[in-house]
């Protein structure tokens, strides 16, 4: 299994949020996590990243074989561990070149590897920024800075496609998108889906499934996934909203 | 020996002896303006003494610890016995300079070059060679804007040896850029009082930069004053880099006048220095004056730095724009004090202030004080200061790609700082002091032999010169 996730409890500050969470995401598989707002999606997301502040309490996050639960941020993208983040960070003064650069680097480093000639990270960048159809010079900006909702989801993908992460997390990628940001993003996704690797999808709506479809939904509320089943039930939960499952609790 | 009954300081009363000996023989300067500017420097200086903390402007800014050191003050002049290429390499790629030097205090240089004009009719040189050679233009200018409110100002007056006089004639723009580096390498504590002068006439042009280096491990108290004229429509770009000792005390004030549509660029960029005090005063006097002094300093271990801005908007419709932005690691300290003056008259100014800091440790401080005072009242004016850590989000997001915490702490503190770097107008200039930034960041620049900008091993460029626009 790629990803393994055990009773996982998480705090923050001292606050209980995941409350005894599982979840098993082999290769080759998406999985779509949806439920109402504070019910813990993005806390899971922090949790499997290694975020400052999200205390494990209890539980294992097994990634590929190895519990990762100590590990620094740092070391766990370096592994293949990515986050699309749902509120992407501004940061002037970098520009996205100098970052994937230092970022493709550190993970080369990382496998013992050398860093990348310029040529070929060039060629790399304008291989990906295809792929979510980057077309100005949007690269050669700082860091997301003053970009646009949708340029910066575009970003997130592009960093992922980049980097080539063997577990992806999006974490609320459809935010803030319009229908056709939304494709794009989401034929970007699917480009890189492969065998290789596994995505969870955290999100609110049934939409963005429309588009990358998944392989299984699960429904979290109160810290734990409550409902897990086919897309279909993603279909199910957009007719029927959220309280259908409270009922059922 | 001293008589005096104001100076107490061991320094102090060595400072009143340099002066009374005058081994160098500078009092005997027959240029009438300079004779009485010393001897009015150092009347002022008895009554005064050194700058104390008891002092408003030095409330932040202690050099007690400066003053215990026992000083040779008033250097012998070095022998010329290397030429300044021997010394010194410029290499930085694309970056074309005349480079002229101070040694301990001394314009350095063989006797026929004390003083030179170029091809284009610029003259640069020694200021004591100057004062005999143009005394017309002495008594034109000469102390004409210095306003001295302490004692360093006062006794540099007196008994400064040397400095550098630059003479930009009229409708001449100097192509390449004029280098000063003032070096000091004494087997002892020294104490270095020099003074310039620089002259842009109408529609002229200069590009002025101005570094501070120590060679040696040795404290150095370094005061320098340095009045600069703006004619109409000229257009000065003064870059000042100081990389000193922790040893080392720097006291630099820098007045200047600007007159009509005139304008100005100052980067002011401190990399290391024990204890480093940039004031600047600048009075725009004629109408659509342009000035633009920015900052940016790195300090760590227990340096400290103070940067005192004064902008007096004489005249009306100038501009005026000031950013000072720091990282202050350890225990490092830092003063910003930015005044903004607006007179009666000065109507449609437009004067703007920013300074922005980061704090990495909890025990280094920043003491930043924004001052306007204005007395028109059609003005745009604004200020703000801000103190903070790192973006912790910022430093997540980084991680969260690979980048690993001490190279994500640098990156950010890099990004902070090109704010200020990105307006380096000379561009192969630009690149090299970005890699300076990022050497000091890593904790690799050091004080070594040569200047800074000529560090041996300058970082490997990553050429990323392909149309970004078709990305």
């Amino acid at each position: 299994m790629l990803l393994n996730i055990k009773d996982l409890h998480v705090s923050i500050n001292g606050k209980e949020i995941l409350k005894g969470l599982n979840l098993g995401v082999n290769k080759g598989e998406v999985h779509a996590i949806m439920g109402p707002n504070g019910t813990g999606k993005s806390t899971l997301a922090a949790a499997i990243t290694g975020r400052e502040g999200y205390e494990i309490t209890s539980g294992e996050i097994i990634y590929k074989g190895e519990v990762i639960n100590d590990l620094a941020p740092d070391e766990r993208a370096n592994k293949g561990v990515f986050l699309s983040f749902q509120y992407p960070v501004e940061i002037p003064g970098v520009s996205i070149t100098n970052f994937m650069r230092t970022a493709l680097n550190a993970k080369r480093e990382f496998l013992g590897e050398d860093p990348i000639p310029a040529g070929e990270f060039l060629k790399k960048m304008e291989e990906k920024k295809k792929l979510v159809d980057i077309q100005s010079k949007l690269t050669n900006r700082s860091v997301n800075e003053g970009f646009s909702g949708g340029e910066k989801k575009k970003n997130e993908i592009f960093q992922m496609a980049m980097l080539e992460p063997t577990m992806a997390i999006l974490d609320e990628t459809d935010s803030g998108l319009d229908i056709d940001a939304l494709k794009v993003v989401a034929n970007g996704v699917n480009a890189l889906r492969s065998e290789d690797n596994g995505f969870v999808v955290i999100t609110h709506y049934q939409r963005l499934l429309d588009y990358i479809v998944p392989d299984f939904v699960h429904v979290m509320y109160d810290g734990k996934i409550v409902k897990s089943g086919g897309k279909g039930l993603a279909l199910e939960l957009e007719e029927k909203g959220y309280d259908w499952i409270k009922e059922q609790l | 020996m001293s008589s005096s009954k104001k100076l107490k300081l061991p320094l102090e009363l060595s400072l009143y002896d340099s002066y009374n000996n005058d081994l160098n023989g500078i009092q005997h300067t027959t240029i009438g303006k300079v004779a009485s500017s010393r001897k009015d420097g150092f009347r002022r200086f008895e009554e005064s003494g050194l700058p104390t903390t008891k002092l408003e402007k030095w409330r932040s800014t202690n050099l007690s610890k400066i003053y215990d050191n026992e000083f040779v003050i008033g250097d012998a002049k070095p022998d010329f016995d290397k030429e300044i290429n021997e010394i010194f390499h410029c290499n930085v790629h694309g970056f074309n300079t005349n480079v002229y030097a101070l040694l301990n205090g001394w314009y350095y240089s063989s006797n026929n070059d004390r003083l030179v004009t170029l091809e284009d009719g610029v003259i640069i040189g020694s200021i004591i060679e100057a004062q005999s050679k143009y005394p017309e233009i002495f008594d034109k200018y000469y102390n004409e804007i210095t306003d001295p409110d302490n004692g360093l100002n006062h006794i540099n007056s007196a008994i400064y040896t040397d400095g550098i006089f630059i003479y930009v004639p009229e409708n001449v723009k100097s192509e390449k850029a004029v280098q000063l580096i003032k070096m000091v390498n004494r087997d002892t504590n020294i104490m270095i009082n020099t003074r310039n002068l620089i002259i842009l006439e109408d529609n002229s042009s200069l590009s002025f930069l101005h570094c501070d280096d120590s060679i040696n491990q040795h404290a150095g108290f370094l005061v320098t004053n340095t009045e600069i004229f703006l004619g109409e429509n000229a257009t000065l770009d003064l870059y000042k880099l100081q990389n000193l000792n922790n040893q080392t005390a720097l006291v630099n004030s820098t007045f200047i006048q600007q007159k009509g549509e005139s304008e100005l660029n100052v980067n002011v960029l401190t990399f290391n220095g024990g204890t480093i005090r940039n004031e600047f005063t600048v009075d725009l006097i004629g109408e659509k004056a342009d000035a633009n002094i920015n900052g940016m300093y790195l300090m760590d271990d227990k340096q400290h730095v103070d940067n005192q801005v004064k902008v007096i908007h004489s005249a009306p419709n100038c501009t005026s724009s000031e950013l000072f932005k720091g990282v202050l690691d350890d225990s490092a300290s830092g003063v910003f004090n930015g005044y903004i003056y607006v007179a009666r008259d000065a109507q449609k100014t437009a004067a703007f202030q920013k300074n922005a800091n980061i704090l990495m440790t909890n025990t280094a401080s920043i003491d930043t004080m924004p001052f306007l005072e204005i007395y028109a009242d059609d003005v745009k004016c604004s200020h703000g200061a801000t103190v903070g850590q790192l973006d912790n989000e910022a430093l997540f997001y980084l991680m969260q790609r690979g980048i690993s915490e001490g190279d994500a702490k640098l990156l950010l503190m890099y990004a902070f700082v090109t704010e200020v770097t990105g307006k380096i107008n000379i561009l192969p200039l630009r690149e090299s002091i970005d890699d300076m930034v990022k050497k000091r960041l890593r904790g690799d620049l050091s004080i070594c032999e040569k200047c800074v900008l000529h560090c041996s091993k300058p970082e490997i460029p990553v050429e990323f010169e392909i149309d970004m626009s078709k990305i």
